[in-house]
């Protein structure tokens, strides 16, 4: 039945409507009272131990919101899972972009799975915020102007490394050992970056090994009749083992890099020969929770009473907490920055924006800068040393 | 009676093309990677529910087309269109090899040794010869192609149209290769090899055929799936890849060309459900799921609509169950 009322009512919403559209349209995934933000993560399927990083996201939003929100503004995190699977990433985000018509996306994980997206992200100009994943790639604001990346990629480490030798072992004759992939070549590109015309003379030699190689002695063998006594090694967790175990049986002792994605000391330390392993040198940023000097860091308590509150029996020595929380509050700080101005373009802008930021999870000193240029948010590592039992942090921060 | 069959199939004609114009991208996306999976699933009917040898390796065949796809478009310039065929052809000849263990090897020997195919397709995908055309780890980009420009269609409803008729197209093809003489031998390789050999039926070339049209049209599959996603890498072809496509083909209801249809309603839409119910255990919720379908359908979807349908309801394109056959081995005319 059509009244008057009705009719007015009817009148009203059509001329506001436009209004409501043009609005909506200049800031997609936010209302007054909240921001959509989503994520996509492995939850299931191998690489399943990752999605504890977005759970500590889930739960640090929850945090921000029990505490009144951004801005006045209530956190909406979704988190899908895409079990690492590059189409299952592609339905995702298209769900959260079109579907769930989120601000944007934030922290989702995977090379492989990221870069299934990144056309689509930046071709709908949608931003792809601080994305976890170590390859260097994703620094290309020329080209992919929505997509950043977070922590310290493979060829900032090893600029890195670099540095470190330059400075310490300006003699040192050096043999490097690399997965032949883009993981592996980002080492070299950042040993390149970090030696400059020094590389010739410094790399003594390179050799290169293939994830269908039965074994890496061969490679250890060659590294060590070059008379290298520097070895940096670019290997995924078992190779980094097993290198780490045959340089000790051949009895040789280099001054011995390790990427920072095999330092576990469960998946690669012990299975080498904690012993064997004793003064391997890798980068860190982030600060390790099983490490005592950090009881008392006012940083690392502030993660413990996060993780208390709101992920109760979680594993607390697990880094992908530490990490989760790093990132979100570094997103927190890009969303301060946005104000009231929550566009793509400004959250981009903003994230491009960074100055010097600190973050409780990050080792003292490793701050979080970018520009409009810098796409790298976090480009400094601190040494640390394998003792034989526990990683020991030494020198200074080294900034690539 | 003809022209209700004309009615009901320009309605079911109608009802697949409706989406285009009326969904939004995103769901248009799942539908057309729905369709791309029953292609799939399709192919692997016919070696496996057909002709009764298990592959848990289909999903090889997949990355085969898919990557020989994305490189012809890619390296070689290749309209899309046209990579179709070959990712099927090049599938083939891999499946025409496969099938000659498929000889000697039955049952859970076989299902091995096609599962270490899934296995190993995306170790070799990453190494080191094939990198300069495969792109390793990284994988391959893929640009999509646009609708024609006579076409006021967006991109996502054109693909989808695409894929629905290339669809259309390989189920035609399938339902009129599986009838009369080669469906029955195919059945009787399936259900009594030695009754088929003794009835005059070449039983090696049944199998290693029947892995090669298998294999070529997962192949097609793989190679429209590269076209959708825009993108290839070792990742996207994981061998769970291979057993999902099992798992479709389970649940939809083997030798069933409609179950190749349920069969891919699951694997595309089953997982996001399981997601929606509980996040942090979609694969419990998605055994769950699996477990019950099985229970309540134990022939599949196919064969749930087999026994409720009213007779006149069920097309003719289910013959592997429909068509029981007479006297195993005893009256079989082959030749």
């Amino acid at each position: 039945m059509w009244t008057r009322r009705t009719l007015l009512a009817t009148a009203t919403a059509a001329s506001l409507a436009p209004l409501g559209r043009a609005r909506a349209a200049a800031m997609p995934g936010v209302t007054a009272t909240s921001i959509k933000i989503g994520n996509t993560n492995p939850h299931s399927g191998p690489a399943s131990s990752y999605g504890a990083i977005a759970n500590a996201e889930v739960a640090f939003f929850k945090m921000v919101n029990d505490q009144g929100g951004i801005g006045g503004r209530m956190i909406d995190f979704i988190t899908l899972d895409d079990a690492y699977s590059p189409p299952k990433t592609v339905e995702q985000t298209r769900k959260l972009v079109e579907q769930e018509g989120v601000a944007f996306l934030f922290n989702s994980l995977g090379t492989p799975t990221q870069t299934a997206v990144r056309a689509y992200l930046n071709s709908r100009k949608v931003p792809q915020l601080f994305i976890s994943t170590g390859a260097d790639k994703w620094a290309d604001p020329e080209h992919f102007p929505w997509t950043m990346g977070w922590q310290p990629s493979y060829r900032t480490e090893a600029t890195i490394y670099a540095k470190y030798i330059q400075h310490e072992k300006p003699s040192g004759r050096i043999g490097v050992l690399y997965q032949n992939d883009d993981f592996g070549k980002d080492y070299l590109l950042g040993l390149k970056d970090g030696f400059g015309a020094a590389y010739d003379r410094m790399v003594i030699k390179e050799v290169s090994y293939e994830t269908t190689d039965p074994t890496i002695d061969s490679q250890v063998v060659t590294l060590q009749s070059s008379g290298a006594d520097v070895l940096v090694t670019a290997a995924t967790p078992k190779w980094a083992a097993q290198t780490i175990r045959k340089a000790a049986e051949l009895n040789w002792k280099p001054l011995h890099f390790m990427s920072n994605v095999s330092v576990s000391v469960g998946s690669v330390l012990k299975p080498a020969g904690l012993e064997n392993a004793a003064g391997l040198i890798t980068g860190a940023y982030l600060k390790d929770a099983t490490d005592k000097r950090w009881d008392n860091d006012p940083g690392m308590q502030q993660w413990r009473q996060f993780m208390a509150k709101y992920m109760p029996g979680a594993d607390l020595t697990d880094g992908n907490h530490v990490f989760g929380y790093g990132v979100s509050v570094t997103l927190m700080q890009v969303l301060k920055q946005c104000g009231d101005d929550l566009s793509r373009a400004n959250i981009m802008k903003q994230a491009a924006s960074l100055d010097n930021e600190e973050v409780p999870t990050l080792l003292p000193g490793i701050r979080v800068s970018t520009s409009a240029t810098n796409f790298h948010p976090i480009r400094a590592m601190q040494l640390q040393r394998w003792t034989g039992s526990t990683w020991d942090l030494f020198g200074d921060v080294i900034t690539a | 009676m003809n022209a209700r069959r004309t009615a009901l199939w320009l309605f079911g004609a109608a009802l697949l093309v409706a989406p285009a114009f009326l969904m939004s991208g995103y769901r248009l996306f799942q539908l057309t990677s729905m369709a791309v999976y029953a292609v799939a699933i399709l192919g692997l009917d016919i070696v496996t529910g057909y002709t009764g040898q298990v592959s848990l390796g289909h999903g090889a065949f997949y990355a085969i087309g898919a990557y020989t796809g994305a490189i012809l478009m890619t390296q070689f310039g290749w309209p899309y269109w046209a990579t179709l065929p070959a990712g099927g052809a090049a599938a083939a000849l891999v499946g025409y090899a496969v099938g000659f263990p498929a000889l000697r090897l039955t049952g859970p020997y076989l299902a091995l040794v096609t599962y270490a195919l899934a296995v190993a397709v995306p170790q070799i995908l990453r190494a080191r010869a094939l990198e300069s055309w495969t792109g390793g780890a990284q994988g391959i980009v893929v640009t999509a192609p646009d609708p024609p420009a006579f076409l006021p269609l967006s991109q996502d409803a054109y693909l989808y149209l695409f894929t629905l008729a290339v669809a259309a197209l390989l189920f035609l093809l399938a339902r009129n290769m599986l009838s009369g003489r080669q469906l029955r031998a195919m059945i009787a390789v399936r259900d009594h090899a030695l009754a088929a050999e003794a009835a005059g039926i070449d039983i090696a070339r049944v199998k290693t055929r029947a892995f090669a049209v298998s294999a070529g049209i997962t192949g097609v599959a793989g190679a429209l799936g590269a076209i959708v996603v825009q993108f290839v890498a070792p990742d996207s072809f994981a061998a769970t890849l291979s057993i999902a496509l099992f798992v479709g083909l389970v649940v939809g209801g083997s030798a069933s060309l409609p179950g190749a249809l349920a069969g891919a309603a699951f694997v595309q839409f089953v997982p996001n459900l399981a997601e929606t119910v509980n996040k942090s255990a979609p694969g419990v919720i998605y055994g769950v799921l699996l477990v019950a379908a099985l229970y309540l359908m134990p022939s599949g979807v196919a064969g749930a609509l087999r026994r409720t349908l009213p007779a006149r309801l069920r097309t003719s394109t289910s013959p592997g169950k429909a068509t029981p056959l007479p006297n195993k081995g005893a009256t079989i005319h082959v030749d």
